[in-house]
């Protein structure tokens, strides 16, 4: 009789990697485009240090990571915008933890315009809103005096999918335009006046590169990564700002000495001279009771690590670190999931 | 052991719980969608297919944007696969020499070999480019003033989604339609030829003679055109809404859900997208059965030889999701 | 007007029409030349040994390549036809053996409808009976939906392959004492094998390109996915989302990525090809 080939259940095996040797705990995780640079950074980084773990972060978005982990499909969830009342009432035990802060810059390619432009509040919400539509607009002019801005239709890019940087971008905008807030509103996904959409934080940045005339809003990291220039905007003081560390941290100084409970907190046009406006905290959804504790402890080692080792990493992908206060409640508030 | 000749019935037992499993799944499917999609339809009945509005803000719902991208885009790409994908039918069934036949009827098939993820890659680094100029060079003529010229150059758009479906639909158009052709008895056409009628004139009663077939290509086409995602996600620009402009970022039902469904908030939106993927089966569904019917009527017609070999082509029979 | 003249418009018609049918064809391979060049050119240049051996970097991060996705599209394809070669194979033989029942026909239209529902609907189908039950993206789901679309393909071929099979060889095995079942088994199929390969691989190189139904059921790993209840990386996804990224080195894998899949899908179309020419051969022979 002729021996079974194991030939064939090895290539099987192969194909299918079943490494079950090498005992690997995996977790995955989805949400935020926002903060995706870091999070791969770290996830990448912990890899190396514990080789038998591997966290599998998937920016889909940050409406994505709220209904994944609401469905329990990840272990964890990823979010610039907070969860709303509504949702949280659907995922009920779900925890907040900040992880970093960033900002939301405006971006545009103008062929043409070298000078960095200024904007305001009202005037980027009048562009979203479609109520200034090419770029020698005197509105944006009177801002620029001394930029010769070109007749170029402006091309709106916004966010396809579900998303905290919208949030963000939209909470700000309601903030200083009531012409948004009652016509748009804030929410992770919006129904836009204007504007081609794109995938992601990733998909924006790379519209705006590719669109001469585009305007976007992408988190800084993309802005500086992808060399695609960016505005500053005036702040809630008056200043001009180019998003940076500094602004972002000043801007989570007053939200950072009167952290809610929760941590669902909304930073965009903070007071303060030295504030960015559109800044805010991004923050990993976890839940207080762990389906499986192996796993849980898995992930609350992780944020331990993250709020102690893992700030380092963000000066170099120019996210914020964390407030000491915060992290310091973070850790307490991390005791509580099990 | 050895047993009897003839039938043990274990044959049909086994065979027919799989038939009866791939019966089910079709079934499964749509009650999964229906059960998906319910809210929405409670919710909204059938304003749901007059909604202009697509706001999660405010938990409004209307698909009509998605149904106007669908169908717009879709017979914008008929609109140029029908006659390319029958001219090359006839060109290459009629005009060429015969050695050359062959090999051009399968170039032209290989771009159903191409999947959409890269029919999207190229047509965001190259078409959408190139539409984008011609854009801008039409909007600094008076046609700008036409509603179908309309808007910003935004190159990503209607325009594009169009053109990238039409590359995609050709070779269905084109190979079905040159098995029409083929089909179409030879003295048919050598009668028209001693009746004193020119090279075109011949094609042309060919043609005649074959509309419903045809006719049930460019249906398949459009049965394909309609489900496609990937490629028309990633240049049609996302926008929902109502807009007769060429040069407008629109929105297609199969694209909005590639976007949303993973990351719908609340159960309302997802269920109102999954009522978009309910319609987009019941349509495809539809358009299916339509073309089939057609094809299925000029296959019965006179002299037509359909029996042969059915060998396996490159191209299997549309799909209507040709999402890839 | 002399008929000399109407016959000269007529021929210049002809002429024309002739013309605008030749450009047709231009119309279509210019296009397709442009895809093909691109893919090659960037996809080429864009190749390396990393590409094939290396895990994706972090975002921003330049290098890396994109061996866990072509791992993870070959585990899923393996996956899907494990699962859908032997249920079309199955129903395809029903539907040949037992022409005119009434669940005959049935499965034929349940093929045909399976075979036309876009393939982001299947995604839906598989996230709410894989995804949602499991609680986690998976291999198994992708490959639930990719066998979804495979089915109808191999069922259809096997239909008629099968019914390909002369009737006298039925007749000599039953003939012989065997049972219809055995006869079906070790006659017809075997016999109608090569063609029924061949729908495979057709239906292979179909899968083998799809994107939309993986986007919600076996979505993606940035790092080796050891399990197939995991969320596991495709060529495909990961096209897609390097497509779409601002980032120079990400396009940049996206065509060598695309350049790695068309390839694939032409080599097993290929493949397939020569099946059927062997077939043909000996069809007519």
């Amino acid at each position: 009789m002729k021996q079974p080939s194991i030939l064939g259940p090895a290539a099987l095996a192969l194909l299918l990697g079943t490494f079950a040797a090498s005992a690997q705990t995996q977790l995955n995780g989805a949400g935020a485009t926002f903060p995706a640079p870091i999070y791969t950074k770290w996830f990448s980084e912990y890899h190396k240090l514990h080789p038998g773990i591997q966290i599998n972060y998937q920016a889909i978005g940050s409406g994505g990571g709220i209904r994944q982990i609401t469905e329990r499909t990840v272990d964890f969830g990823a979010s610039d915008g907070p969860m709303t009342a509504e949702e949280i009432a659907k995922a009920p035990g779900i925890l907040h933890f900040p992880t970093v802060l960033g900002a939301v810059v405006p971006v545009y390619n103008i062929p043409g315009v070298t000078a960095e432009l200024k904007f305001t509040g009202p005037v980027l919400a009048d562009i979203y809103l479609g109520k200034i539509a090419t770029w020698n607009d005197a509105a944006i002019q009177a801002l620029n005096p001394g930029v010769r801005l070109p007749d170029t239709p402006i091309a709106v890019v916004h966010r396809a999918d579900g998303s905290g940087t919208t949030y963000i971008w939209a909470d700000y905008l309601s903030k200083v335009s009531p012409e948004w807030k009652s016509k748009v509103g804030v929410a992770t996904s919006l129904r836009w006046p204007v504007g081609v959409g794109g995938k992601g934080n990733d998909g924006v940045a790379g519209q705006v590169r590719q669109q001469p005339g585009a305007i976007g809003y992408v988190e800084l990291i993309y802005a500086l990564q992808n060399k695609i220039d960016f505005g500053s905007v005036r702040n809630e003081a008056g200043v001009y700002l180019k998003a940076s560390l500094a602004g972002v941290t000043a801007a989570a100084a007053g939200a950072a000495r009167a952290m809610p409970k929760d941590f669902r907190v909304s930073i965009t046009n903070a007071p303060g001279k030295e504030s960015y406006p559109i800044s805010s905290f991004t923050w990993l959804l976890v839940y207080e009771k762990q389906q499986d504790p192996a796993k849980g402890k898995v992930l609350t080692d992780f944020v331990r690590w993250m709020l102690k080792d893992g700030q380092k990493y963000c000066a170099d992908l120019a996210y914020a670190p964390l407030p000491a206060q915060v992290v310091a409640l973070e850790e307490a508030a991390l005791a509580k999931v099990k | 052991m050895r047993r009897r000749g003839g039938d043990d019935g274990g044959l049909e037992l086994g065979t027919s719980a799989v038939a009866v499993l791939v019966v089910a799944l079709v079934a499964a499917i749509g009650l999964e969608l229906l059960h998906g999609s319910r809210l929405s339809i409670a919710k909204f009945g059938w304003s749901f297919w007059t909604g202009r509005d697509w706001d999660p803000v405010s938990g409004e719902f209307g698909a009509l944007p998605f149904i106007w991208g669908t169908f717009y885009s879709s017979l914008l790409a008929l609109l140029v696969a029908a006659p390319v994908g029958v001219g090359i039918a006839v060109f290459t069934t009629d005009v060429v020499p015969p050695r050359f036949r062959r090999p051009l009827a399968f170039l032209a098939e290989l771009l159903a070999a191409v999947p959409s993820i890269v029919y999207g890659l190229w047509g965001i680094f190259v078409l959408v480019p190139v539409v984008r100029g011609l854009e801008t060079v039409v909007s600094r003529t008076p046609l700008r003033k036409l509603p179908l010229f309309s808007g910003p150059p935004y190159g990503l758009g209607m325009l594009s989604a169009g053109l990238i479906l039409a590359l995609m639909v050709i070779p269905y158009v084109s190979s079905v339609s040159r098995e029409v052709l083929q089909a179409v008895p030879v003295a048919q056409r050598e009668a028209a030829y001693a009746l004193g009628a020119t090279r075109w004139e011949a094609i042309r009663a060919a043609l005649h003679y074959g509309r419903t077939g045809i006719l049930g290509a460019v249906f398949l086409g459009f049965g394909r055109a309609f489900g496609e995602t990937m490629a028309v996600t990633m240049v049609i620009g996302n926008n929902p809404q109502l807009s007769a402009s060429l040069f407008a970022p629109q929105y297609s039902m199969a694209a909005v859900i590639a976007n949303e469904f993973s990351e719908a908030t609340g159960d309302l939106y997802l269920h109102a997208l999954t009522e978009i993927g309910l319609v987009l089966f019941v349509i495809t569904l539809l358009v299916n059965a339509a073309s089939r019917l057609l094809i299925w009527s000029v296959q019965r017609g006179p002299g037509r030889v359909s029996d042969g070999v059915p060998a396996p082509e490159t191209i299997p029979p549309a799909r209507a999701g040709e999402a890839a | 007007m002399t008929p000399g003249w109407h016959l000269r418009r007529r021929k210049l018609v002809s002429a024309a029409m002739t013309g605008a049918c030749a450009l047709a064809v231009l119309v279509a391979l210019v296009p397709l030349a442009s895809i093909l060049v691109f893919i090659v050119a960037r996809g080429l240049s864009s190749l390396d040994w990393d590409f094939f051996t290396k895990l994706p970097k972090p975002t921003g991060e330049a290098g890396g390549g994109m061996a866990n996705a072509i791992a993870g599209s070959a585990k899923l394809i393996l996956l899907a036809s494990l699962v859908a070669v032997p249920v079309g194979v199955l129903a395809g033989l029903y539907v040949a053996e037992y022409r005119g029942r009434r669940l005959a026909s049935a499965v034929r239209f349940a093929a045909d409808v399976l075979n036309g529902i876009p393939s982001i609907v299947v995604g839906i189908f598989a996230y709410g009976t894989v995804v949602l039950p499991m609680h986690r993206f998976s291999a198994i789901a992708g490959a639930v939906a990719l066998a979804i679309m495979m089915v109808p393909l191999v069922a259809r071929t096997t239909e008629e392959m099968v019914l390909l099979v002369p009737e006298m060889l039925r007749e000599g095995g039953m003939a012989l004492g065997a049972t219809r079942t055995q006869v079906a088994f070790s006659l017809v199929l075997p016999a109608a094998l090569p063609g029924i390969l061949t729908g495979v691989l057709v239906a292979v190189a179909r899968i083998a390109g799809e994107t939309a139904p993986l986007l919600f059921t076996s979505f993606n790993n940035q790092f080796w996915s050891s399990r197939i209840d995991q969320p596991t990386a495709s060529l495909t996804v990961q096209i897609y989302s390097y497509a779409i990224s601002p980032y120079d080195d990400l396009h940049r894998q996206a065509w060598a990525g695309a350049l790695v899949l068309v390839v694939l899908i032409l080599a097993v179309s290929l493949l397939a090809r020569l099946f059927t020419r062997r077939l043909e051969r000996m069809a007519g022979r």
